[in-house]
């Protein structure tokens, strides 16, 4: 599965409780949609940390790398790469 | 306070009248345990359970004037009732009890419908007039005493609880979708709309008049005014600081008044703290103070409460609150609270006045209300700095005082800005729109209607509770200042509706017990709205102005101390250990589609994360709690109902007057 389907699929499960792609724009700010709180962005940064084996160090928790799918596969591409 | 019960028709009474009696006073017996009586005649019946307080031998209901031709019943207590008895007889009005109750039927003699703004107190009256045939169903300024009446075509029926105005007619509930939309907004339906469709409240600071052959009629006798385009009393800091203090003192002498000892609860905070200080250092009382504590450190006041208690030398008594007491507790609070909650902080409260009635006490003094009428939530914080950040809104600073309201947060340059904007609901641009306080509540509480089934969905307008609010907002509102709107907003939605009721009467009326609030006393209501904000609070000084009229009366460390918001444990109490039997039901897919609120399939996702130890959040903690809640509603009120209702049909010894 691709890193994409794998992190809307977690997002999908269990931010939107939902199996239904379209409720989940890959660009959608997860901030500015309520879709997660800030307890949600730590939970998030344990999640990549765990599928994806990387370190994600304090001044990378910006919005720029977290805060939509969208983000996140160019953040995990970069760290990875 | 009581229990009070009735129905009043245009014709003879169609129904069995001694059964729908009995069926109302053995809903509302936990409100008045000690004695139940009731008046009939052709049309109308009134029902008084009775929780002895004032005049512990006569204090008997229904009372009457002296022929007999005006009739009340009441749950609360008239502090001033003294001054008006006083008043009463010098005008030649004779009394034949010494109960705090007989003054409404002679004032109502004196003064008409207007007679309620002679009231200082708590109630929730029917008064019934059989000259005129009127009916007046009379509710206090705040909502401290609860008043609920459904309009049928059997009659006008109303009573302290809604379960003894299904039970009167023998029926069950049915759910009212826009109400619940409006709870998951703003923590409570807006008044006097109800989650029990066709049954409605009398609103805080209203009174319902029904008349035979007329229409029902509604009037707003209070309410909450502030000062027009920043008009604020000229009051100096040290001379408001003193008023306040005086009528703080007063209000709290009176509510004293009481033929039972009265003892008062003591959250650690500063409220509660100060009106013990002042029964001790201005009264007789030996106080007796009581208090919750709790196992995760980050709940618990515990040791705020002994440095208090050590500090006025209280007989103070106390119990721990353990996560399972929620799980146990929940469907019997739920029965009292009749609606959903957003969180379990109400149970503990039911928790903590059965240690009072278990003590042989029956009224307490809280300080309930002062946060609203001073100003102290953090919400009023979040909305000055949101004030404060919308005149720049690109300014990458100002954003960043948030960070002395949230350390926890710990925000740095740069990555603030889009952050807030989220974390806020984005709701920076507009401080002139009506909810502007209110909008990152209303965004992170609305998080839970990700659960609605379809069916709900498509039965409710977008933005439909938003609106309602904002219709609900009267007409001079938008020339208060933001601070003030932010206060009226709090005092009508979360306190009326949440704090005073789910949290307050219902919790401690299960166990008959009395709350009194000295903060709500209108005339410190009334005081405190002149003040400027400015004097409520100081830069991010909380109740500044409180502070300065009793803070010296305390140790240093109880004023200066972080405020800390009274919360009670969500998830874990249901899931940390062995979850009960109910929950597992109530949450099964099946039931919840067959109940219709909410998506079974999405529930059950959020069941999975909760048991995989991954729900930590508050969003996920609302979510749980907000639908076990309104599927044990669903239980308690539409599906066996009348069992539970059986159930309770004991003898209850009854008198006609």
């Amino acid at each position: 599965m691709s890193v994409e389907q794998t992190l809307r699929d977690y997002i999908l499960e269990n931010y939107l409780f939902t199996d239904d792609q379209s409720e989940l724009n890959s660009a959608d700010s997860f901030m500015g949609k309520g879709i997660l709180d800030s307890t949600g962005i730590m939970e998030i940064i344990f999640f990549i940390e765990e599928q994806f084996n990387i370190k994600v160090e304090d001044e990378e928790m910006v919005p720029e790398n977290l805060d939509s799918v969208n983000n996140l596969v160019a953040f995990i591409a970069k760290k990875s790469g | 306070m009581c229990g009070i019960g009735g129905l009043i028709s245009d014709s003879t009474l169609a129904i069995p009248i001694e059964e729908c009696a009995r069926r109302i006073a053995s809903t509302l017996r936990h409100r008045g345990p000690d004695s139940a009586g009731y008046y009939k005649d052709e049309t109308t019946l009134l029902v008084h359970t009775r929780l002895s307080i004032i005049d512990l031998a006569g204090g008997m209901q229904p009372i009457h004037n002296e022929d007999k031709t005006i009739w009340v019943i009441f749950n609360g207590e008239i502090y001033n009732f003294v001054e008006l008895r006083e008043t009463l007889e010098q005008k030649g009005h004779r009394f034949y009890t010494k109960s705090d109750t007989e003054v409404l039927v002679h004032l109502y003699e004196e003064y008409g419908e207007l007679f309620v703004n002679h009231l200082n107190g708590q109630f929730a009256i029917c008064l019934w007039d059989t000259i005129q045939q009127k009916a007046m169903l009379v509710r206090d300024r705040v909502g401290i005493a609860p008043l609920f009446y459904q309009d049928t075509t059997d009659g006008l029926f109303f009573a302290s609880e809604v379960k003894a105005i299904l039970s009167a007619q023998n029926t069950t509930a049915e759910l009212d979708l826009e109400a619940l939309d409006q709870l998951l907004t703003f923590w409570a339906p807006i008044s006097p709309r109800t989650i029990f469709k066709g049954v409605s409240e009398v609103s805080p600071g209203t009174y319902v008049v029904w008349q035979r052959g007329k229409a029902l009629r509604k009037e707003q006798y209070w309410d909450l005014r502030y000062p027009l385009d920043g008009n604020f009393t000229a009051d100096s800091e040290s001379v408001a600081a003193e008023r306040v203090h005086d009528i703080l003192l007063d209000a709290t002498k009176i509510r004293l008044r009481s033929d039972v000892p009265v003892a008062a609860y003591l959250s650690g905070g500063l409220d509660s703290s100060i009106l013990v200080s002042m029964i001790h250092n201005f009264t007789e009382n030996q106080l007796t103070t009581f208090s919750l504590g709790f196992a995760d450190k980050d709940m618990d006041e515990a040791p705020y409460q002994q440095r208090v208690v050590d500090h006025f030398d209280t007989d103070h008594k106390s119990i721990q609150c353990q996560d399972e007491m929620i799980a146990t507790h929940f469907l019997d609070s739920l029965w009292h609270i009749e609606s959903p909650i957003i969180r379990t902080a109400p149970i503990p409260m039911g928790v903590l006045s059965g240690l009072v009635r278990s003590s042989d006490y029956k009224v307490v003094l809280t300080g309930e209300g002062a946060d609203e009428v001073f100003g102290g939530y953090d919400l009023f914080k979040e909305t000055k700095l949101r004030e404060f950040w919308s005149r720049n809104p690109d300014s990458s600073w100002r954003p960043l005082l948030i960070n002395r309201l949230y350390p926890y947060l710990n925000l740095s340059e740069g990555r603030a800005n889009q952050f807030l904007q989220g974390f806020f609901g984005g709701g920076v641009s507009n401080p002139q729109a009506p909810l502007f306080s209110h909008l990152p509540r209303m965004t992170s509480t609305s998080q839970i209607k990700r659960f609605y089934s379809q069916d709900t969905i498509a039965k409710l307008r977008e933005d439909g509770a938003a609106n309602a609010m904002i219709d609900s907002l009267p007409g001079q509102f938008q020339h208060w200042q933001l601070f003030n709107k932010a206060q009226y907003i709090e005092t009508k939605s979360l306190m009326g509706g949440y704090l005073l009721s789910s949290q307050g009467d219902r919790m401690l009326m299960r166990n008959s017990v009395e709350g009194r609030f000295p903060f709500l006393d209108h005339r410190l209501m009334e005081y405190a709205n002149t003040l400027s904000p400015a004097l409520k609070m100081k830069v991010l000084n909380e109740k500044y102005i409180l502070k300065k009229a009793a803070g010296h009366y305390l140790p240093a460390e109880i004023v200066n101390r972080y405020k800390q918001p009274y919360r009670a444990p969500n998830i874990p109490s249901f899931f940390s250990g062995d979850t009960p039997d109910y929950v597992h039901d109530l949450l099964d897919p099946s039931k919840v589609n067959k109940n219709g609120y909410f998506d079974g399939k999405k529930v059950s996702l959020l069941v999975k994360k909760i048991r995989a130890g991954r729900a930590v959040g508050y969003k996920d903690n609302m979510a749980l709690i907000s639908i076990l809640s309104t599927q044990v509603w669903h239980e308690l009120f539409n599906a066996k109902f009348s069992s539970h209702v059986d159930a309770l049909q004991s003898h209850v010894p009854i008198q006609v007057q």
